[in-house]
């Protein structure tokens, strides 16, 4: 894929309520970088939930509004990888043999995930203004597995001059969050949270970062309640801190 | 009200000591697993060659399990079809009664643990022998295995120490493992030289040759099956494949998919009976072929896949919701991620749907399963299943969920419903911080924005033309 002239923004229902600024934050870097940054308004939710619980047509009856609000043909920028892993993927396997098949296909082929354009299709340059600190990121089963885009946040960090990364043990394993996962085996996905929340403490970083904010919401919170100090960003919101004058904190 | 599989997953979460076991043995495989396959181009041609061949066998299943019975009674094995448990149970607890067998020697076999043979051959007053050193100890500590490769991988030497100790007592104490190996070696002797009658399960039945092939490292395998006078092996019927040289492969991943082992110590290949001028070996070979539920999974084109499993384990050793609840938090036989989706379609969705809830859909499973069984793909099948099924039950609480979900689409699907809900939301937002019931039982309440990305936006100036 070359630089597009513009790109659509699908912000993901987690973010547009529970992490705005990480939406906006990553909206500002592609727009930076000189391109043109539309955010349809009629977006909602990709139907992830609905799709993982089983609930296929209720998870296309969602799908389909977006298929109408991202129809066109630029890129879709998705600043999560499991939601963006969600299009990618599983929308041809939800439309297949119905009418909207083919615009699935479409849509599914124009995501792109967050990280993956910034470094992949932009090589963007990132010019670090922060100061020196120790970071750990967390990546996604999605960014890990599913859409192979993990590398692409650490090599994002890396380009940071002033961060220096750190790899919680166990990084490899997921934070068990799994959407209604968390709902209907509460007891599980606490377990898995806790020792992701731990291993994180360990390494001692003041702030952990990922480009999914769902693993961030679980480590997150975990962490807080059981009063660990670390902060949980999303990578785009990071970036652009510690890139942009005016926002630096 | 909490199920019993959250129950008894709560037992095993409880339990500290089995949890850092399974965890130490668990990290353990996964590095030897990864050294096993240093070349990971090479790992994905083998995992292509191992998923072809077992597609091919089983898209030809039926044709390849006559040609396997027609090579096996060629050979002078005698061959058993059953339908279920209890018809396997029977065939087995007949063969044994006809030669007035009391006892017999067990090599490890999870198609026994299937069917509930110990428990039902000791209803009949035949001793089942374990003779692997994991069944051994599961089998003195009453218990039932917790992983299909390695049975009693929850306990420690110490427990597996004291645990002879009281079984054994006038055998010195030990903790070391060579300690506690010879002492179960010695003890097996003496009931391989008694029994008459030998039992094992199979990893793969060649179609071609007739030939029966089982991996194990311990030697009590062999021992089991070729000491007694009779041998019987009992497999799934998935287990067939055709040709003699797909063996290479399959074996292969199998062995460094489970134990990160190149090869395992004993590679057995069984082609039928003692030979008139042969020294050793059983008198009879007897071989039983157990459906159990596996034909209708096999009609399933989707589901079929489950079925390409060569039980290596590999799928368990990397899933992190085994690594907390081990297999015996699943309650089932074959625990981990393939029995979450084996399980659900073995005893059906009523009995062990939750199983396929018990997932984060990492994929941790599928990136390593030797076969390439897409078992995330597999468990979303399988709730959907769950899901239509609710939909035609209307249970209480399933209808609950179905209209919830209903809702929910409702508002995703309508822009305007869903700025009405969000503005709603991030208005009252003070509102969210109440208990988000098991959500906030170990985390702090989430924190919701004042202002949507759609109102920032907006805002900022981002167009929607
Ligand atoms: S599902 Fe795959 S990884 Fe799991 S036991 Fe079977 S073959 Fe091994």
């Amino acid at each position: 894929m070359t630089k597009p002239e513009s790109i659509l923004f699908f912000g993901t229902c987690l973010i547009d309520m529970a992490n705005p600024e990480a939406g906006l934050a990553g909206m500002r870097l592609i727009e930076r970088a000189g391109i043109r940054v539309r955010f349809p308004q009629g977006q909602t939710c990709c139907g992830q939930p609905a799709y993982n619980a089983g609930y296929r047509e209720e998870a296309r009856r969602v799908a389909r509004l977006q298929l109408d609000v991202l129809a066109g043909d630029e890129p879709i920028l998705v600043p999560s990888a499991s939601c963006a892993g969600m299009m990618r993927t599983h929308y041809p396997r939800l439309f297949e043999g119905t009418p909207d098949a083919a615009r699935a296909g479409q849509v599914a082929g124009r995501v792109v995930e967050f990280c993956d354009f910034l470094h992949r299709v932009l090589r963007i340059e990132l010019n670090d203004l922060g100061p020196p600190i120790r970071v750990a990121v967390h990546h996604s089963c999605s960014a890990r597995r599913q859409l192979l885009v993990a590398d692409a946040a650490t090599a994002l960090l890396r380009r940071l001059a002033n961060v220096s990364l750190v790899e919680p043990d166990h990084a490899h394993e997921c934070c068990g969050f799994g959407g209604t996962f968390a709902i209907k085996e509460p007891e599980i996905s606490s377990a898995m949270a806790g020792d992701k929340a731990a291993a994180v403490a360990a390494t001692e970083v003041p702030l952990l970062v990922s480009q999914d904010w769902g693993c961030l919401l679980n480590i997150g919170g975990t962490a807080k309640q059981a009063g660990y100090a670390y902060r949980v960003k999303h990578i785009a919101e990071f970036l652009w801190e510690r890139t942009e004058v005016a926002h630096e904190k | 009200m909490r199920s019993e599989f959250r129950l008894r997953a709560e037992r095993s979460l409880a339990s500290q000591r089995a949890r850092g076991n399974i965890r130490r043995a668990m990290d353990g495989l996964i590095l030897k697993r990864r050294a096993a396959f240093p070349d990971l181009d090479e790992l994905e041609r083998l995992r292509d060659q191992g998923q072809a061949i077992r597609d091919q066998a089983l898209a030809n299943l039926p044709e390849l399990l006559e040609r396997l019975e027609r090579r096996c009674a060629t050979n002078g094995m005698h061959v058993h079809w059953a339908e279920d448990a209890a018809e396997a149970n029977r065939l087995i607890l007949d063969i044994i009664r006809r030669h007035g067998g009391h006892a017999v020697l067990k090599g490890k076999s999870m198609v026994s643990e299937e069917i509930g043979l110990n428990a039902f051959l000791a209803g009949h007053d035949i001793e089942p022998i374990e003779t692997d050193l994991g069944e051994l100890i599961i089998q003195l500590a009453r218990e039932h295995p917790s992983h299909i490769v390695a049975p009693a991988v929850h306990k420690d030497r110490r427990e597996v120490a004291e645990l002879f100790a009281r079984h054994f007592p006038e055998e010195p104490y030990g903790e070391d493992i060579e300690h506690l190996t010879a002492l179960a070696r010695r003890m097996m002797r003496e009931r391989f030289r008694a029994t008459r009658i030998g039992l094992s399960g199979v990893n793969f039945a060649v179609a071609e040759t007739g030939t029966l092939c089982l991996v194990e490292n311990e030697g009590n395998g062999r021992l089991s099956t070729t000491a007694p006078d009779v041998h019987i092996a009992i497999t799934g019927i998935e287990k067939v494949i055709a040709r003699l040289e797909d063996l290479a492969p399959l074996l292969t991943l199998l062995t460094r998919s489970a134990t990160g082992q190149p090869i395992t110590t004993y590679v057995n290949l069984i082609s039928g009976p003692r030979k008139p001028n042969e020294l050793d070996g059983p008198h009879e070979v007897h071989l039983i072929l157990l459906d159990n539920g596996r034909s209708r999974i096999h009609a399933d084109p989707e589901l079929r896949a489950t079925l390409r499993c060569i039980r290596c384990g590999a799928c368990m050793n990397h899933c992190p919701v085994y690594h907390r609840i081990g297999g015996h938090g699943y309650g089932t036989v074959y625990p981990g991620p393939i029995g979450a989706i084996l399980e659900p379609q073995l005893q059906g969705l009523e009995r062990q749907g939750e199983l396929a809830q018990a997932s984060t859909l990492c994929g941790a499973c599928g990136e390593v399963c030797p076969v390439r069984i897409p078992i995330p793909d597999l468990l979303n099948r399988l709730r959907f299943e769950q899901a239509q099924g609710r939909a035609l039950r209307h249970g209480r609480r399933s209808g609950r969920e179905r209209f919830l979900w209903r809702l929910w689409s409702l508002i995703h699907a309508s822009p305007a419903s869903y700025r009405r809900i969000s503005g709603f939301v991030t208005r009252l937002r003070i509102l969210a911080r109440i208990r988000l019931g098991p959500w906030t039982r170990t985390r702090a309440a989430p924190r919701i924005a004042a202002r949507s990305l759609h109102v920032l936006a907006q805002r900022e100036g981002f167009r929607d033309d």
